[in-house]
């Protein structure tokens, strides 16, 4: 039960947050804008050699990063746990 | 969130690349030489690589600005094995993020890396050596994370307003700020949360290096 709670508060955290309404967009948009205003002269010298071409594609590679990374951790925790280190198993 | 591509001057970009590259390329020797000296080492480097990819992959919205940021993950490779590795670790993501997301950029990974990699990780470590014999490790991981992912954006903060003082390097310095460092205070806190959850298997399974540290 203990373990619970970390795991309830952050989706108590997910829900508030997207209860209400905002334009949610990332930081780096806003800082962006912010750039254009400091130094409206600045020109971006150079664009990222690919991009994603759509919205669906950007958030499938983004799910391959967390999948690359929560399966490496899995696997490792359940590895280790599984040999018989684990001293309350 | 990080710099995005062509936002740096060259110049700046020039300077971080150059701060970056030699931390980067020390930390990858140290990871060489700690798989090395015992191939159980492999499998924590390979946790807290993980733990970075996870992390960093999530945007998370923050009621503070009604904007999204992803946190960093480096607390945890932080703990275990100082900043030169987590820069190396890094570094690996952060090519990931500007190759195949057109995140971050290629001419501002060295100040990416800056940050993320090398001087909220550096922070987050001292902070862990402080804390080390006084606070249970999961408490330790939960501040050491939240330190780490924060100054990590104040350091990026601080890098735009290098690059654009505008009026002046305060105001500048303020501004980003109020964008980067702001938005990411929630999600530090998640990201603390996520570092003390892990720290806690991690502990049970390999107890001593866990709380020893492997650079303590």
């Amino acid at each position: 039960m203990k373990k619970l709670i970390p795991v309830l508060f952050l989706v108590l955290y997910l829900l508030t947050v997207t209860v209400y309404a905002q334009s949610w967009t990332g930081s780096d948009d806003q800082a962006e804008e912010a750039i254009k205003q400091i130094d409206p002269s600045y020109k971006q010298w150079f664009s990222p050699i690919w991009e994603p071409p759509s919205g669906e594609i950007e958030s499938f590679l983004f799910s391959v990063q967390s999948a690359i990374g929560a399966f490496v951790v899995g696997y490792v925790v359940g590895k280790s746990r599984a040999s018989g280190n684990a001293p309350d198993n | 969130m990080h710099i995005m591509e062509g936002f740096l001057p060259p110049l700046w970009a020039g300077v971080w690349y150059a701060v970056s590259l030699p931390v980067i390329a020390y930390g990858a020797l140290r990871a060489k030489k700690l798989v090395d000296e015992n191939p159980k080492n492999k499998t924590l480097l390979a946790v807290a690589g993980g733990f970075i990819f996870v992390l960093s992959s999530l945007k998370i919205p923050s009621p503070v600005t009604g904007s999204c940021s992803h946190p960093t993950g480096t607390g945890i490779a932080t703990m275990l094995f100082g900043p030169a590795v987590t820069a190396f670790l890094s570094a690996i993501v952060l090519l990931y993020q500007a190759l195949l997301l057109a995140h971050g950029g290629i001419t501002t990974l060295g100040a990416n890396d800056a940050s993320m990699g090398i001087i909220g990780p550096l922070v987050g470590w001292i902070v862990y050596r402080g804390l080390k014999d006084r606070v249970s490790i999961k408490t330790n991981a939960f501040i050491v994370a939240v330190v780490a992912d924060w100054f990590t954006y104040v350091v990026t903060s601080i890098q735009l307003a290098l690059a654009f003082p505008g009026v002046s390097f305060v105001n500048s310095a303020l501004t980003f700020m109020g964008i980067f460092a702001l938005t990411q205070i929630p999600v530090a806190v998640v990201e603390g949360i996520f570092a003390a959850l892990l720290i806690g298997y991690i502990a049970q399974t390999s107890e001593e290096k866990a709380t020893q540290g492997v650079t303590a």
